[in-house]
C-alpha cells in the first residue's frame, strides 16, 4: 500500500492511496507507456472509475483539483503519479478517502491497463479528518 | 415462456464464429499486429468468441477505406441513401430472435429487452432516419430584389463513432442511422465489453452498405480508441461514455478542429408528487412501476432513474408498495423471455457496483433491499448478477450522485414543489429525470424547471426515434434521436447569389 502525497493546501491527511496490485501493475504501465496520471472519472459506462493515463495526456486545468501524488519508484529512481479529479465531482466527493485497486474486467474508456484484462476500481471509505470540503 | 438455446448448443438461434476480424471496406480483414481479445459473456462469465485486437494501424486502414467510399456515397440521393436505411430496418426485423440471442450472450440483458425493445427501436431508428432525410430541405432566403442566400445540407465526411456495451446494437444505431442518412462514411469503434454482436449484425447487412461506408474495428481505448478520436483523418467524433473520457475526446478534438458530440451519463431524478398516490388505480400502479424501473436493463442506463424523490406525505406507503413490487422482479436466466433483471455486463461492472453498496453503508444510507452479488447457480453461477437494490438517505451522499449504472436506487424525501426541484438539480448531470402527478400543472413546471435534456412525465425509460436526445449540464453535449440530430452530421453550406447586372460600386 502507498499513501498519496498530500498536495491540497491547509490538509495534513492523504485522500489517496494505491492498493499492492495497483503498484504491482503500475510499475508494469510505466514500463511500456512512460511516466502516468490519473484523472477520475464520473457519468456512466465506465463512470466513476479511475482513467490512467501517459502523463500530459489528458489535459487538466483549474478545474481540476491534485488530490494526492503517489511515488511508485524510490529514491534513485522516483516515479510519481498524481491523481486528480474534477472540482466540481470533488465537491460530492470531498468526505471520502480513495484506495485505487485492480480487478479483473474489461473496462472500455481510453485508461493504459485494459488490455492487461484488468481495471481499476476506487474502494471508498468516510474521511473523520475532512467533513465536508465543499 | 421460452427459454433459448446458449449460443455453443444445438438449438441456439445463433452461431458465433470462433474468431471475428476487423469490418473494413466491405470484407473481414485480419488486424495487422494478428492479437486477438476474448469476449466473455456475462450470462456465465466465460470467454465464447476471439475478436481482433484493433490498433492505430488498422484504424488507419479504416479511414482509408472510408475516404475512398465518400466521395461516391457522398453524392447519393437522399432517395437511395433511404433506400439503405430501410434494408437494413428490413434485415434486424426479419432476424430479430438471432440478433437479441446474439446481443443478451454480449450484454447479459433479458431477453425480452432485445426481442421487445433494443431490436425493434433500432429498426425503427433506420426507419425514421430512412424518411427524414427523403424529408428534409434546404432553404433559402431573398435578401433584396437581387440577392438570393441559398443554404444546403452536405454531409461532413468521414466520421469516427465510439459506442457504449450497455445497449450495444441500439446505440450504435443511434449513430449510425443519422450518420448513414446524412452521406457520411464512418469508422466505428465498439465497446470492448460487447464487441460481437455488431458484427453479427454486419453478417446480415454487410452487402447492403457499398464497401467503406460503413467500417468496424474493435479493440481497446488506448490502442484503438485515441487513435481514432485523435485522428485528423475525421471530421466529427462521437461518443457516448463517461465524463473523463468525453473530455479527452473533446480535448483531441479542438487539436483537429472538429466537432464532437459527447452523451457523458446522468443521475436522473425520478420525482413522485403527492397526488399520484390519490387512489390506488392504473396511474398509481403505473408510477410504481415507474419507480421499479431502475432496475431496467440492470440500470446500465445512461437514464437510470437512480434517484427516487418521493414527497413527505406519501412517502411511507409509495416506497413501501415499491418496494413490494421491486420484490417481484424476476431476476435469472437471461435466455428466459420471463426473466426481467439479468447480469452486469462485465467484472469490472459488477465490482463497482458491490463498491457503490459497501460506500453507501458507510455513508449512513439505510439498506432497504437487495445488495447482494446473486449466485444462480449451474452454469451461471460464475455470471455477474446483482440484486436490485434501494437504499434510503440523502442527496448529498454519493450514492445520490455517482451513476452506479448498476440496478440500485437512491431514495429520499421532499417536502414541497420548491424542494423537489432543488434536490432535482443538485447534481453534476443533467440527462434524464422522470416527473410524476396527476396535476398537469405540476407536471408540466417541473418538467421545464428541471435541468435535463429528457424528462419523461407520467411515463420513463420510453426512446422513440423521434424525440430528442442529450444532456444539460456535464451530462455532455449534443442530441441523438429526432431529425434534430442529422445537424450533427451536416455542414451547411450557403450559396450567396447576385442576380444583379450591376457594379456594386465600391471601385
Amino acid at each position: 500500500m502507498i499513501d498519496a502525497a498530500v498536495t491540497i493546501a491547509e490538509e495534513s491527511t492523504s485522500r489517496v492511496a494505491l492498493a499492492d496490485a495497483s503498484v504491482e501493475l503500475l510499475r508494469k504501465l510505466w514500463d511500456h507507456y512512460g511516466p502516468l496520471m490519473f484523472h477520475q472519472s464520473g457519468g456512466c459506462c465506465d463512470g466513476s472509475s479511475p482513467m490512467c493515463y501517459p502523463a500530459g495526456d489528458f489535459i487538466t486545468s483549474d478545474n481540476d483539483v491534485l488530490l494526492g501524488v503517489f511515488d511508485i519508484g524510490d529514491a534513485d529512481d522516483p516515479r510519481p503519479i498524481e491523481f486528480w479529479m474534477s472540482r466540481e465531482q470533488f465537491a460530492y466527493w470531498s468526505h471520502t478517502h480513495l484506495t485505487v485497486d485492480v480487478v479483473a474486467g474489461r473496462g472500455s474508456g481510453f485508461s493504459v491497463e485494459a488490455p492487461e484484462g484488468v481495471r481499476f476500481l476506487i474502494r471508498s471509505r468516510l474521511m473523520e479528518t475532512a467533513l465536508p470540503f465543499a | 415462456m421460452t427459454i433459448y438455446a446458449a449460443p455453443g448448443t444445438p438449438d441456439a438461434k445463433v452461431t458465433f464464429k470462433p474468431r471475428y476480424e476487423h469490418w473494413i471496406g466491405g470484407e473481414w480483414v485480419k488486424p495487422i499486429k494478428g492479437q486477438y481479445f476474448e469476449d466473455i459473456t456475462p450470462v456465465t462469465g466465460k470467454p465464447f468468441a476471439e475478436v481482433a485486437r484493433g490498433t492505430a494501424e488498422d484504424i488507419d486502414a479504416a479511414l482509408d477505406a472510408a475516404h475512398k467510399a465518400f466521395p461516391a456515397w457522398g453524392k447519393t440521393t437522399p432517395t437511395e441513401r433511404a433506400a439503405v436505411l430501410n434494408k437494413i430496418a428490413d434485415v434486424i426485423d426479419a432476424n430479430l430472435e438471432l440478433l437479441a440471442v446474439a446481443e443478451t450472450w454480449d450484454n447479459g440483458k433479458p431477453i425480452r429487452e432485445p426481442l421487445n425493445a433494443d431490436l425493434p427501436l433500432a429498426s425503427d431508428h433506420f426507419r425514421y432516419f430512412a424518411a427524414a432525410i427523403r424529408a428534409q430541405d434546404g432553404n433559402h432566403a431573398e435578401l433584396d430584389g437581387d440577392m438570393v442566400a441559398y443554404h444546403f445540407h452536405e454531409p461532413l465526411g468521414v466520421v469516427g463513432q465510439i459506442i457504449p456495451w450497455n445497449f450495444p446494437i441500439l446505440m450504435a444505431t443511434w449513430k449510425l442511422a443519422p450518420a448513414l442518412a446524412a452521406g457520411n462514411t464512418i469508422v466505428l469503434k465498439p465497446a470492448e465489453q460487447t464487441p460481437v454482436s455488431i458484427l453479427v449484425l454486419i453478417e446480415l447487412i454487410g452487402d447492403i452498405l457499398p464497401p467503406g461506408v460503413l467500417n468496424i474495428v474493435n479493440g481497446f481505448g488506448i490502442e484503438a480508441g485515441k487513435p481514432l478520436a485523435s485522428s485528423p483523418r475525421i471530421r466529427k467524433i462521437a461518443f457516448t461514455g463517461e465524463t473523463t473520457t468525453g473530455r479527452l475526446i473533446l480535448q483531441y478534438a479542438s487539436a483537429n478542429i472538429i466537432p464532437s458530440t459527447v452523451e457523458l451519463g446522468g443521475k436522473s431524478p425520478n420525482l413522485f408528487f403527492a397526488d399520484v398516490a390519490d387512489s390506488n388505480d392504473a396511474f398509481y400502479d403505473k408510477a410504481q412501476e415507474g419507480f421499479t424501473l431502475f432496475a431496467f436493463n440492470q440500470g446500465e442506463v445512461c437514464t437510470c432513474p437512480s434517484r427516487a424523490l418521493i414527497q413527505s406525505t406519501i412517502y411511507d406507503s409509495f416506497l413501501g408498495d415499491a418496494i413490494e413490487r421491486t420484490k417481484k422482479a424476476v431476476q435469472g436466466n437471461p435466455l428466459d423471455t420471463d426473466t426481467q433483471v439479468g447480469a452486469q455486463a462485465s467484472n469490472d461492472q459488477l465490482e463497482k457496483i458491490l463498491s457503490y453498496i459497501d460506500i453507501g453503508k458507510q455513508e449512513g444510507a439505510k439498506l432497504t433491499l437487495g445488495g447482494s452479488r446473486v449466485d444462480l447457480g449451474g452454469d451461471l453461477t460464475d455470471g455477474y448478477y446483482v440484486e436490485p437494490t434501494i437504499f434510503e438517505g440523502n442527496n448529498s451522499m454519493r450514492l445520490f450522485q455517482e451513476e452506479i449504472f448498476g440496478p440500485v436506487v437512491a431514495v429520499t424525501s421532499f417536502t414541497d414543489y420548491d424542494n423537489a426541484i432543488a434536490l432535482a438539480n443538485d447534481t453534476l448531470y443533467g440527462l434524464g429525470a422522470g416527473v410524476w402527478s396527476r396535476n398537469g400543472n405540476v407536471a408540466y413546471r417541473a418538467g421545464r424547471d428541471i435541468q435535463a435534456g429528457r424528462v419523461w412525465v407520467n411515463n420513463y425509460h420510453a426512446y422513440p426515434a423521434g424525440a430528442a436526445f442529450g444532456g444539460y449540464k456535464s451530462s455532455g453535449i449534443g442530441r441523438e434521436n429526432n431529425k434534430l440530430a442529422l445537424d450533427h452530421y451536416q455542414q451547411t453550406k450557403n450559396l450567396l447569389v447576385s442576380y444583379s447586372e450591376n457594379a456594386l460600386g465600391f471601385f
